[in-house]
């Protein structure tokens, strides 16, 4: 006899399914999937009685559950210690249906309002009702982005919330946590190249019962992550906010009845479902939209990484949206380059959730939000890329520095529909990528272990606008509430002292509407003698591509310096760096000697960095939007008094006469610019060629194959791995079927285990390829 | 919602809007004749008098000719054909690829690499506006932003027909 059964063969008490109606949450989740299949309508559900007969009743239900969760998280981020957490509100929470649908949801970081969806289904599909069995009171977590996460510094919390012996819910979640343990420091390690080196791994584990924390979890995270104090505050604000999410539950049964819980939490995400799809329609235009997006990883050389890994990638991410006439809309990255032996790759949950951040703040910015947004939504993540790279092996720490260019294509796409409807309010270029990140760690400035980023770049450029200039420096992708953090509090968490924080002109792309601007910070590394460092940016393409004539963002770039004078200047009351407005005529170089590192490489293993060195942090600009030489002349005076733009590009870019008065205030002469602009469109006549003459030329180039080899590399991955694409690569430039660049030591790699395994012909052998 | 006045919406898409009532255009209801307004106020201001269907892009637009075609024609004149077609192929094109020529845009090591990423700039062969710039690898094909399923938005989104003539359907 089943030890689950009693005599009679009926399930013990303690073994009954935790489902409604006797069902085990599998079997809900089958019929929850099963009747979305059939009816098209979230749980089958076509009418809203709720709704419908009593819908002051039904927005209360909804007011009272999404006040319950904003309260979790505005109290429960205080409980935390970290300033990614506190100052930052890198954190949210959500309440999910049985069935791990999101119901309602927080403010703070909504990406991952669907990677928990994933996490909680997960748990689900695996039975974990049996084993390890899912009770009142229990807490679970998860940070692994192939269960349900965006990147592994991302920790989930989740618990069940029951009425009596029946499961009626979850609450979820999720801070972004200092440290994550991984083989290099910090919480998007830029150093790991496979999975088994991202960290410490919380694969949906039970890590609790009765409200309280396994002792063993504890211990586990103590040992395995290099600021234990942050991480132990921070699971405890996770589970306060759950907690709080629970409470707030029970008090919406024992107010409204369990059967209007029920079909509330049905009706309320279908009716996110049709919401969505109805503004789609009221926003954009159905069609085709194609944006695809490049990004520069230079690993080439890099010291620590292995030859198969010390490679320069070149990223290709080439979105498609496509918006049918039902509303519905799907979005594709066919094409996309392989996933690789680095931290950069992305899961189909990481892609889902980048998806739903960007959607949540263009298309349904309000508080109605839930997973019937995801209903309406189709993708395709093509398997072995750094979309979906399948592989258990893949390392994820670093998944943003993918996902965030890759999503750029997604703003400019609904903003070409937006548009053209006539909402240009709501247009927007490119936001600015979130870089450069300064990361590190090693001892703090008081001898304990630290692993660190810096996320002030969570305000670096909002993309221009269909009216106005982006945002300056108040900017980021992923966090709808972006704060770049006092300094005072990131010099008290860091061994790093602020020499200057301020604008950084020519950072956000020229345009009739600038790009927002980044902004830049000096530092000095104070009183750490052991200490790694590194910068994470892009400083060889344009992650942040404008529109409609404009140009992109700037691409970043390192000026760090080693062994430097600071000590002595501020002793002798020297000049020392505060900013660095003008890589020509560079402060840092002028006021600190030392062994400058003043290049291109903007993606480093990390390297030893001691006290009174100097780390530069140039933050990212924005997409402009519009042709600079429509730039009206009181903006451009703007630009010039604010130092968001260069004098000289002034002249060059927007074609502005400009002088200085006594007073150091710039003027713009308007009849002379016009005459000026005028010449300069005559000039861009004389220098241009017709684009068909220009796909002559270019064919050509491409048939002597005379392209960089991370370049070729990018070409011949993605024509392998999608033939859709292939297709339409090789019919654009009329080049035979069989047509691949030529091989090179590191380019090539045709047959599928190579795709699989990561790994290029000429590297070092593995288990894979014997 | 009701709509807002010819004048405010003027105001908005020439940048000449306050922004408080920018902010409070875009935190209200989405105004349902915005299209209608749109167009109007745009075919007023260009020089022709094809019917504008579409606004694709800054200064582009597909219209309808007299003879019933539809292209994508500039506000200048110039028309770059069949509005199926990407219009970028009967555009001029200037590439920078070359250090110097991308410090004309950016200051030193704030742009790419110009071996590795290229930028495309296109210009109206009638006006020389710079009507898009790509940023890609290069030997990368040029870039069909946008197609739009024009059919499908008129009949099942507006509930119109597009019909030749001025004016008609709509």
């Amino acid at each position: 006899m089943s030890k689950f059964l009693d005599k009679k063969g009926r399930f013990k008490d303690e073994y009954r399914p935790i489902g409604w109606d006797g069902m085990t949450l599998k079997e809900m989740l089958e019929i929850s999937e099963r009747l979305f299949s059939e009816t098209s309508h979230y749980y089958g559900v076509k009418d809203f009685n709720l709704k419908n007969q009593d819908p002051i009743r039904y927005e209360k239900i909804f007011s009272k559950l999404r006040g319950g969760l904003v309260t979790a998280r505005e109290t429960a981020m205080n409980i935390s210690a970290s300033p990614i957490v506190q100052e930052l509100g890198e954190l949210c929470f959500a309440l999910y249906s049985p069935e791990g649908d999101s119901v309602a949801l927080s403010t703070g970081i909504i990406v991952h309002v669907h990677t928990m969806s994933d996490a909680i289904k997960f748990m689900i599909r695996n039975e974990y009702e049996s084993n390890p069995r899912i009770q009142p009171g229990d807490i679970f977590s998860n940070n692994i982005p192939k269960i349900g996460d965006v990147h592994n510094a991302d920790v989930q919390t989740i618990v069940p919330i029951f009425r009596e012996n029946e499961l009626v819910g979850w609450a979820g979640g999720v801070t972004h946590v200092m440290d994550i343990g991984a083989s290099t420091p910090g919480n998007v390690p830029v150093g790991p190249i496979s999975s088994y080196e991202d960290g410490l791994d919380l694969t949906a584990n039970k890590i609790g019962e009765n409200d309280i924390v396994y002792r063993d979890h504890e211990i586990r995270c103590e040992m395995g992550t290099r600021t234990p104090m942050f991480w132990k505050l921070d699971e405890r604000c996770r589970i306060a906010g759950c907690h709080m999410i629970r409470d707030a539950v029970e008090r919406v049964i024992r107010d409204e009845g369990i059967d209007a819980y029920k079909g509330f939490i049905r009706e309320v995400i279908e009716d996110g479902r049709r919401s969505f799809i109805n503004r789609i329609r009221e926003l954009l235009i159905p069609g085709k939209y194609f944006a695809p997006v490049f990004g520069f990883i230079p690993l080439k050389g890099e010291a620590g990484l292995p030859d198969y890994a010390a490679i320069d990638i070149l990223i290709h991410a080439p979105l498609e949206l496509n918006v049918g006439s039902d509303g519905k809309i799907n979005l594709s990255f066919d094409g996309t380059v392989k996933w690789g032996h680095h931290s950069f790759n992305c899961t189909p949950s990481a892609m889902q959730g980048a998806l739903w951040v960007l959607l949540t703040q263009m298309v349904i910015p309000n508080d109605k939000i839930n997973d019937g947004a995801y209903f309406a939504t189709s993708h395709y993540f093509p398997p072995y890329t750094l979309a979906n790279p399948v592989e258990k092996e893949a390392a994820t720490g670093a998944a943003w520095v993918f996902l965030i260019p890759a999503f750029t294509g997604l703003v400019r796409s609904l903003s070409r529909g937006m548009f053209a409807r006539g909402y240009v309010e709501e247009v927007m270029s490119s936001y600015a990528t979130t870089a450069n990140g300064l990361q590190g760690g090693g001892k703090d400035q008081y001898g304990n272990d630290i692993g660190m980023l810096s996320l002030e770049f969570s305000c670096v450029g909002g993309g221009a606008r269909g009216v106005c200039d982006g945002l300056d420096y108040a900017a980021a992708m992923w966090n709808p509430e972006a704060d770049m953090g006092d300094m005072e509090i990131w010099e008290l968490i860091m061994p790093l002292l602020y020499l200057g924080r301020r604008v950084k002109p020519n950072t956000g792309g020229l345009g009739k509407y600038r790009g927002g601007s980044g902004f830049q910070s000096v530092y000095c590394i104070w009183k750490s003698e052991d200490l790694v460092m590194q910068n994470i940016n892009d400083g060889g393409s344009y992650p942040s591509p404008g529109i409609f004539g404009g140009y992109p963002g700037a691409s970043g770039y390192r000026h760090n310096v080693l062994d430097t004078d600071l000590l002595e200047r501020f002793q002798q009351r020297m000049p020392y760096p505060i900013k660095e407005d003008d890589t020509a005529d560079s402060e840092i170089s002028k006021f600190c000697s030392g062994r400058h590192l003043f290049d291109n490489r903007t993606m480093n293993y990390p390297y030893r960095m001691r006290h009174s060195d100097l780390y530069y942090s140039p933050m990212n600009g924005a997409g402009g939007l519009g042709d600079p030489l429509e730039r009206g002349p009181e903006l451009i005076e703007k630009d010039l008094n604010g130092n968001f733009v260069l004098p000289r590009y002034a002249q060059r870019v927007y074609g502005a006469v400009t002088h200085q008065d006594e007073d150091g205030f710039w003027h713009v002469d308007a009849r002379a610019t016009e005459r000026l602009r005028q010449e300069m469109r005559e000039g861009r006549a004389s220098r241009a060629m017709p684009v068909k003459e220009f796909i002559t030329l270019e064919r050509e180039k491409i048939l002597s194959g005379d392209f960089r080899v991370e370049v070729k590399r990018m070409y011949n991955q993605s024509l392998e791995l999608s033939t859709s694409w292939r297709e339409w690569f090789l019919t654009f430039w009329d080049l035979p079927d069989d047509f691949r660049f030529t091989p090179t030591a590191e380019s090539h790699g045709s047959s599928p285990d190579i795709l699989r395994s990561g790994l290029r012909s000429g590297c070092r052998n593995t288990k894979a390829q014997e | 919602m009701s709509g807002y006045s010819k004048e405010t919406l003027e105001k908005l898409i020439d940048g000449r809007l306050p922004w408080n009532d920018v902010k409070q255009i875009m935190s209200s209801f989405k105004d349902p004749d915005r299209f209608d307004k749109i167009i109007e106020i745009l075919q007023e201001k260009v020089p022709w008098e094809e019917r504008i269907l579409l606004p694709l892009a800054l200064h582009l637009y597909i219209v309808e000719k007299k003879d019933g075609t539809r292209v994508v024609k500039c506000d200048c004149g110039f028309e770059f054909g069949d509005y199926h077609k990407n219009w970028k192929m009967e555009a001029l094109i200037y590439v920078r690829d070359t250090e110097e020529q991308m410090q004309e845009i950016y200051p030193p090591l704030m742009h790419s690499d110009p071996e590795v990423t290229v930028l495309r700039e296109y210009y109206c062969p009638g006006c020389k506006t710079q009507l898009e710039v790509e940023a890609v690898p290069p030997g990368y094909p040029v870039i069909f932003d946008f197609q739009p399923d024009l059919e499908a938005f008129y009949r099942d989104w507006l509930g119109k027909e597009i019909k030749g003539g001025n004016n008609a359907g709509i």
